[in-house]
């Protein structure tokens, strides 16, 4: 294990404000989820006040685009700043992150609560939302990259003071992370460059498809970014939990690398189903998807690996007595394994979505929101509430509150989540729509037959509303009780002493992302030009809300 | 760099089934003619209703006995709103929009196209089962979006 730098307070203000607001983020993000679930199965009568679509864009910003992004952006500070000691460090650049994050989520969170932006996450133009709303989650971005500077200024200080080193594991994972971010998010900003003078009322409308190239081209990385964060704790960390090792330093470092050049070149998967793309573009993006899942499979072998070397040391062979070897009755690894099983339901269930011809079964049904809550409501939420209970008293020195309350919170999100991703993919193959108010149509017999699984969906809905009050209960219990803690060091798995160190040339993460641009302008250069050289009409903006 | 055995048949397999998968979807679209929806065709968002064909929604009969159907999309309607179509008939379905983003599904079918202000997306069917089939709008389009659907009738 590395050894583990000591706790410094002004560090983990930081990083705390960013856990905290997750934290929150995913508390209220829930709250509404349980309420859309329940009244679009029909079976509650939503409260007056209830605007389903409202707390539908709520849900999902507070989610998607909140929880995760404050989450990964703490815990990549975390993990730089405890890997890379650093005598007089100053934090400001990681506030100014937060801050800046910070104001445009309320930005966006009042504009969309004062019904000025019922958009949904993907805000679809000729939807308009209010200035605020688009100028806010400008903002949220624009702060992550304050924070990509400090994890990248921080790895350019590591390798000054030890030449020819390779960056620590978490921090060359989370550099690799934040530039793929970088690189992903400058088509939001494209677009949102489109869109705010847009809603100011400057132009009079806007090329609809190249709004949603520009989104996509930033839609699908965003996944991966969810998904690395992830990935940085379970091959980081949660070897701590066993004491097991980085099963090879080389292929992880590999994994990160394929993963941000990978990434970005995928988004028109999303836009299968729509004119303006030409089939053939079509299919080249479905290969370049399909290219993307090759580091997910290596991962999968690299924990399942880890695991299996650590049984053997203990002198545990087979797979019954590895499974039974891990730390099930720990939070945080529970929370991380039950994603990961969840994670095998999301992987192949995305397959089928990357499928060019397959899509059009599933595409717009819930079958889709049935595979992003196995997911990024899967792997990657459970990994943030395990990890948020191993970060917790190693940031404020306070001795994590109900830890049987917390195991159960795992386990509950475990079956919740898969009580309603089954049933939202089942109905989904019958073809009932996502992203919408209620499935009744009038009674038409194709709409009764989503009705039992919606009452499912619903039921697994109320599992997981247990669960996030159980992880809200741990996390007020913790502030309260005030018991102190010595467990604050943070350690960081490496792979077993004497194995063989990655390629040099991995280090090079700037030449790296330098390929990843190239390789994205190379994709999207054809199908970019088919929608400039076409005939658009611009659309005008509406308010249909 | 040293990769372990298992970790290369892992590799090998995971590579040989995205190969598998990608040859299907490569063989049904170039050999089956099965594609998503897709056209090239834009349309003045503001002018639909005064754009041929667009200006005459419904069903069309072609010469060689197949069918065109152009729909409009709009808040929180299909045009048309109900639809006849004889059994058996090969139908293509013409669908844009004229104000927001909208959806067209045929439930239980495998027509699902993305309805764009600006652009005319095309899909085919062939209605080999009678009966009464739900066309939903599966995009999100605003406050009534719940109730825009529609029915197309078989016999």
């Amino acid at each position: 294990m590395q050894a583990a730098a000591s706790s410094k307070p002004a560090e983990n203000r930081v990083v705390l404000a960013h856990i905290y607001t997750a934290t929150v983020a995913v508390c209220l993000g829930a709250v509404f989820g349980v309420l859309q679930g329940f009244s679009r199965a029909g079976a509650i009568d939503a409260p007056a006040w209830f605007d389903y679509y409202r707390m539908l864009t709520a849900h999902g910003v507070l989610m998607a685009l909140v929880f995760t992004t404050f989450f990964i952006t703490g815990f990549s500070l975390f993990a730089v700043y405890r890997t890379i000691p650093r005598p007089g460090r100053r934090v400001a650049v990681g506030w100014i992150g937060w801050w800046t994050m910070l104001i445009g989520t309320v930005m966006a969170a009042v504009t969309i609560l004062s019904g000025n932006a019922t958009v949904l996450y993907t805000f679809y133009a000729p939807l308009k939302a209010s200035p605020a709303f688009y100028l806010g989650a400008t903002l949220l971005v624009l702060g992550t990259w304050v924070v990509a500077f400090e994890i990248f200024e921080n790895a350019h200080y590591y390798r000054r003071g030890n030449p020819g080193q390779p960056l620590p594991l978490p921090v060359f994972m989370a550099a690799a992370t934040f530039l793929m971010w970088i690189i992903a998010t400058l088509g939001v900003v494209a677009e949102m460059a489109l869109l705010i003078p847009w809603s100011f009322g400057w132009t009079p409308g806007v090329n609809v498809m190249l709004t949603r190239m520009f989104f996509w081209y930033f839609g699908h990385p965003l996944v991966y970014f969810w998904i690395m964060g992830a990935y940085i704790v379970w091959y980081t960390v949660i070897p701590t939990r066993y004491n097991g090792n980085v099963f090879s330093d080389g292929l992880a470092r590999l994994t990160f690398l394929m993963l941000l050049i990978l990434s970005t070149p995928v988004g028109i998967h999303h836009e299968f189903t729509e004119p303006g793309i030409s089939s053939q573009w079509k299919l080249v993006f479905m290969v370049l998807t399909y290219g993307v899942a090759i580091p997910s499979f290596l991962t999968a072998f690299a924990i399942f690996a880890s695991f299996e070397t650590a049984a053997i040391k203990q002198g545990k062979r087979g797979f019954i007595a590895t499974v039974r070897s891990l730390p099930w009755n720990d939070p945080f690894f529970s929370g991380a394994a039950y994603g990961m099983l969840l994670f095998i339901l999301g992987g192949f269930g995305g397959m089928v979505n990357a499928s060019y011809s397959m899509d059009t079964l599933v595409h717009n049904t819930i079958w889709i929101v049935g595979h992003f809550h196995a997911t990024v409501g899967g792997p990657v939420a459970l990994t943030f509430m395990g990890t948020t209970y191993w970060l917790i008293p190693r940031l404020t020195g306070r001795e994590l509150w109900g830890r049987g309350v917390a195991l159960w919170q795992t386990r509950l999100w475990f079956i919740g989540m898969l009580v309603m991703s089954l049933s939202m993919h089942y109905a989904g193959l019958l073809g009932a729509p996502r992203r919408t108010a209620s499935v009744a149509y009038a009674g038409t017999a194709a709409a009764q037959s989503w009705e039992p699984s919606m009452l499912l969906a619903a039921a697994g809905g109320g599992i997981l509303f247990i669960s996030i009050c159980c992880f809200a209960a741990v996390a007020i219990g913790t502030l309260f009780k005030n018991e102190k803690t010595h467990d604050t060091a943070a350690e960081f798995a490496v792979a077993a002493p004497g194995s063989e160190r990655a390629p040099a040339a991995f280090e090079h993460l700037f030449r790296w992302g330098a390929v990843a641009i190239v390789l994205a302008v190379l994709a999207y250069s054809g199908p970019f030009a088919e929608l400039i050289r076409s005939h658009a009409f611009l659309a005008p903006g509406m308010r249909t809300w | 760099m040293h990769i372990h055995r298992y970790e290369r048949w892992w590799m090998i397999f995971g590579v040989t089934m995205l190969v598998v998968f990608m040859a299907t979807i490569f063989i049904a679209a170039f050999a089956a003619n099965i594609n998503p929806p897709t056209g090239s065709q834009t349309i003045d968002p503001t002018k639909v209703s005064s754009t041929p064909p667009f200006d005459h929604p419904g069903l069309h009969r072609r010469s060689d006995g197949s069918y065109e159907a152009y729909y409009v999309a709009s808040v929180f309607m299909f045009t048309p709103s109900k639809l006849e179509v004889p059994l058996g008939a090969n139908v293509t379905f013409y669908v844009t929009s004229s104000d927001v983003v909208h959806g067209f599904e045929i439930a239980k079918t495998d027509v699902n196209a993305m309805a764009i202000p600006g652009w005319v997306n095309r899909a085919s069917h062939t209605f080999s089962t009678p009966g009464t089939y739900l066309l939903i709008c599966n995009e999100y389009c605003g406050i009534g979006h719940q109730n825009m659907y529609g029915t197309i009738e078989v016999k």
